[in-house]
Formats: C-alpha cells, structure tokens, sequence
C-alpha cells in the first residue's frame, strides 16, 4: 500500500470555493497564475506558506459552493499532496477525483491534530499520527483508476479518447 | 422496494428497471449546459488533450453566456471568442445575453424525468419541472460533451413534506432559506431533496424554481418537486410535452422525512458568511445595520414575481442616499414582461439602477462589487467571504421584497419598518 507523511495545515468547517478561490481571480489565465491567492480572504498567506506534501486537514463540507474546477486545480498546483475533511461538497468531491486531487474522509482526527505537525498516511487504511492509528475507508475502484491515471482527462486518453463502459 | 423520483430518473438514464442509493451507474444524460464560467476550460481541454474527439449530440447541449456578459476585459471577450466559435463549429446553440443560464433552462428546455448536467451548481434548479439536474465541474462536462454519457453514484433522498400556504409577505426564498437553517450547508450533502405535499403543490412553477435552485447550499445532487398539472401547463404552454411525470412509490425509502406547515415561516435575513446563518428579519431589523448596496436578481430571484414584490414596497418611495440599488432580471423574458407591467418604470423612479440580464452582482465579477467593509443586502444566491467583492465586505440575504425595504430605509429591515 502506498504511505506518504506530510506536514499538516488545519482548516475549518464549510471552507467554500469562494475561499479557495475568489471569483475576482478566476479570469486569469491559468491555475499557475491564480495559485497564490488560493485561500485568501481566509488567511492571504497561506498559499505562500503550503509546500510540496503538505496535507490540509479540515471539518466538515470542504468545498460547498460553486462548481468552478479551479478550486481543486488550486490545491494540486500547491502541491498538496491530499486534503483530510470530515465531509467534502459532492461537486468538489467529484472535481478532485478529475483532476487527480487526493480527498479522504475521516472526522476523528480533527481535534487532535495541530497545525505544522506530521501525520502518515497508508492509503486505504489508516492515518497514523502520534503514535495512534485511525481507520479510513478506501474509495471505489472506479474513482482510484481516475486518480491514478491523474485526473479524467488523463484516463480518457490512456484509453485512446474514450472511456470504456463498465 | 419502490423507488423515490429521483431515483426513477437515474433508472430511466441508466436504461434498468431498478436503481438503488449507493449504486454506481452509467447514464445517457438528456442535456447538458455550460455557461460562460468555466466552457473556456472545457474547450481547451478538448482541443489540446483528446484525439480525434467529437461532440456526441450537439442537439443536446447548450451553452449560455451569463456571468460576464457583455464581456467587461479582453480576458473574458476572449473567452466569449472561444465559447462562441466552438458553439458555431459544432452547431451548438449559443444564448449571448438571453439571461441567466438556469432562468433560459427553465424557459425553453427542462422536461419533467429528464437527467441534466449543468456545468454550474445551482442545475438543482431543474427540480422545478420534476427533472433531475445537477451541477459538474468542466471536466466531467467534457467528458458528458463527447461520450453523452456519464456515472452517477445513486444519492439517498431526504423527504419534506410542505403543507398549507406561505402567508402573504412571506416569500418561497424565505421557505428554502428556513430550510437550510434548519438541516444545515451540508444538511442534505450528496442526497436529493425531494418536495411534495399540498404545500408544495401550492407553490407556482417560479416559487418551485426557488426552491430547488437553493438546494444546493444544502449540499444536495437535486431538489426535486413532485410534478403536477402546473408542470404539464407550464411546458404545453411553451411547446413541450411532460412524458415523464414521475412521483415516487408509497415504499420509496427516505433517510429522513421533515413536516413543514407554510403558514408558520417568518421572514428571514441570513447573516455573513455561510447561507445556513439563519436568522429572524425582525431580529436582525433591532440591530439597525446600515445598508452600502442592495442587489436584486441572480438564478434564485431575478423572476418576474420578485421583481412585483420590490416595485409593490418600491413605488412612490425613494432609495436612501447612502444606498446604491441594482436590480438584474434573470432573463429578458423577465425584463420584457416587468417593462410591460410598468415595473422597471417604478424601480427606476424610485432610484434603481437597471442591469442587463446576467448573473451580476450575486457572482461578484463583471459587475456591481462591493468594496472594503460594505454591507450588501441581496437576493443572490451564496454571502460566502468575498462573494460579491472585497472580502472583508459583508452579504446578507433576504427576499426581494425585504432587500427593497433595506434600500429605502438604509438599513436590514421589512417593509413594515417603512
């Protein structure tokens, strides 16, 4: 099973696109130029400070909002290696899974964690942090074929443009 | 078991006699619409990432453009440019200004037991017309685009059971509103929301679009209103026909069931930054907080009845100095009939500004943003952080009738204040 640690950023509860993402950013040209305001009515410097691994853990419905694809796009061009909630936004749900954007769902976490600590990861099983093991459920087969070709679009191509019926 | 509607729609898009929640399935999608927020993307992706693609039934799709029309940068006229040619290119229709995305979808597409994907949240409005519409990031729109097809996973419905009527001043925004107070942002997260009862039969075929177009600040995959002969009369009297009528079997299973009696909801002001911060009107109205800009219009409330309800509190009064009111009706439809009926007249003469058709203010871009520290009572659909301006600014909803009083008084309150 694949394991990854990284450093923790916590996030509260209902973090909405607006917040990942502020309209008044979206028409500028790509993900690459919008990635340094990602967050920033919430804490302006936080897109600064994410490096490359960095695990986000928040609360509950991360992504409500709007459907804008950006959002999830932000985080992957951030380098997030994966976002921990108690609960996603299914839009945002379904967007991340697209583009290849790790999500996992686990609600006993959050209270224990601080930010700039470490926790691991062991995919499909368990996040493991101070020394403690919480279980998490692995995601349909379905859904981990996409992440692992890299997003839809990447798994449309693998297959010559379209995707084969199940 | 028997089946809930939504999931009757999810059986007949997936081509099987039976579906059931949790299930994964591969449906044939009966539209699908972009608008100009994200089709760019799409068509990038299309051009530059797939071999040999093609566009599986242009007859199908629709593209709108509604959140920054007329073009407001060379960035968005260019982005217009891309959706405009790529419409033409593949005999795809193209509304320029027509109206917001959902209002146009409602007024010449949606059809009661059709499976609609929107590349924009708030396709929960389709529910209105007994469809199942949902809102899809770009990608799985491309992909819907070429193959006319997608997955679905079968969401759990949540029941509410509406009875009575809404009293007079008491509007179906403040209903939905009181609602998402009541289950919460992610009360009803990747379930349907489905409305029936003799309260929801009340309801006009506008009132059901509030309703279900809010359904998703919830969390909802769609809201649904169980179809009735309003449904039918409303698209015959478009040139459609209701096949589909779907309503859902005695046995269907609900993960919850809610009474609500119609003639109990008050009007309501929801507070910054999330649209579960409910709040009673006449609670927020004894705080006296000043107003800088009320808005009036968007995919929730920009219809013709709203439009009544602001001119009804608006005529022969003036908009407060200190107050800038923008009205933006949800189509030209909207705007022709409001014309008619003397209404643009009257919200004019009281001091508002008149926008052409879009999604405006309630999008935060393109127009009528809201600079540091402003308060902005509006009939939009979301007050997140920022939403409609800087982010230290401060969104309020309300009813259209309560965001007119807002602009004549200067201050949150109802038209009784006045």
């Amino acid at each position: 099973m694949e394991q990854f640690t990284g450093k923790v950023w916590v996030l509260g509860d209902d973090i909405d696109t607006d917040i990942i993402i502020p309209t008044d950013y979206l028409a500028l040209p790509t993900v690459e130029d919008m990635k340094q305001y990602g967050f920033s009515p919430l804490r302006p410097e936080l897109a600064g400070q994410i490096q490359e691994g960095d695990i986000i853990v928040a609360g509950k419905n991360f992504g409500c909002g709007s459907s804008r694809e950006q959002a999830p796009e932000i985080i992957k061009a951030l380098k997030v290696k994966c976002v921990i909630a108690k609960s996603f936004a299914r839009i945002f749900f379904r967007n991340s899974i697209n583009n290849g954007l790790l999500l996992i769902e686990n609600d006993q976490i959050q209270n224990l964690v601080k930010e700039g600590d470490t926790l691991t990861v062991t995919m499909g099983e368990s996040i493991d942090y101070k020394g403690k093991s919480y279980p998490i459920q692995p995601l349909p087969q379905n859904l981990m074929d996409i992440i692992n070709a890299g997003g839809l679009v990447k798994a449309m191509q693998k297959r010559n443009g379209i995707l084969e019926e199940d | 078991m028997g089946m809930t509607i939504g999931e009757k729609i999810i059986a007949r898009a997936a081509g099987v006699d039976v579906v059931k929640p949790n299930d994964i399935h591969t449906v044939t999608l009966d539209r699908m619409m972009s608008n100009d927020g994200t089709t760019h993307l799409t068509v990038d992706m299309y051009n530059t990432q797939l071999q040999n693609p093609s566009v599986a039934d242009p007859d199908k799709v629709v593209f709108i453009m509604d959140h920054n029309i007329p073009a407001d940068s060379p960035k968005t006229a260019q982005a217009h440019k891309k959706m405009r040619n790529f419409a033409r290119e593949h005999g795809i229709k193209c509304y320029e200004g027509q109206g917001v995305c959902h209002q146009i979808m409602l007024e010449d597409y949606v059809c009661p037991g059709e499976l609609i994907f929107g590349a924009d949240s708030h396709t929960t409005s389709y529910g209105a017309l007994g469809a199942f519409g949902t809102g899809v990031g770009c990608t799985d729109f491309l992909y819907a685009m070429t193959t006319g097809t997608s997955w679905v996973m079968v969401p759990e419905t949540i029941r509410f059971n509406l009875h009575g009527q809404l009293r007079p001043g008491v509007y179906p925004r403040d209903l939905i509103l009181t609602i998402i107070g009541d289950i919460g942002a992610n009360g009803a997260n990747y379930k349907i929301m489905e409305f029936a009862g003799d309260g929801a039969h009340n309801l006009s075929i506008n009132d059901r679009m509030v309703l279900c177009n809010l359904t998703v600040e919830a969390g909802a995959k769609a809201g649904i209103v169980e179809p009735d002969q309003k449904v039918v009369d409303y698209c015959k009297s478009r040139g459609r026909e209701a096949v589909h009528m779907f309503k859902s079997d005695e046995d269907a299973e609900y993960t919850a069931i809610y009474e609500y009696d119609l003639s109990k909801i008050e009007p309501v002001v929801v507070r910054p930054d999330f649209v579960d911060n409910f709040a009673l009107r006449e609670d927020v109205e004894k705080e006296h907080i000043p107003v800088d800009q009320v808005f009036i219009g968007s995919c929730n409330n920009g219809r013709i009845d709203d439009l009544r309800a602001a001119a009804d509190v608006l005529r022969g009064r003036q908009v407060a100095p200190t107050v800038r009111l923008l009205v933006a009706p949800a189509s030209q439809e909207v705007y022709l009939d409001a014309i008619r009926e003397g209404i643009i007249t009257d919200l004019m003469e009281a001091g508002a500004m008149i926008m052409n058709t879009n999604c405006s203010v309630c999008w935060g871009s393109c127009q009528g943003v809201v600079g540091e520290n402003e308060v902005l009572v509006s009939t939009g659909t979301r007050n997140f952080k920022g939403r409609s301006g800087a982010a230290s600014s401060k969104v309020y909803l309300a009813s259209a009738a309560t965001c007119a009083a807002c602009a004549v008084a200067g201050y949150i309150c109802g038209p009784d204040a006045l």
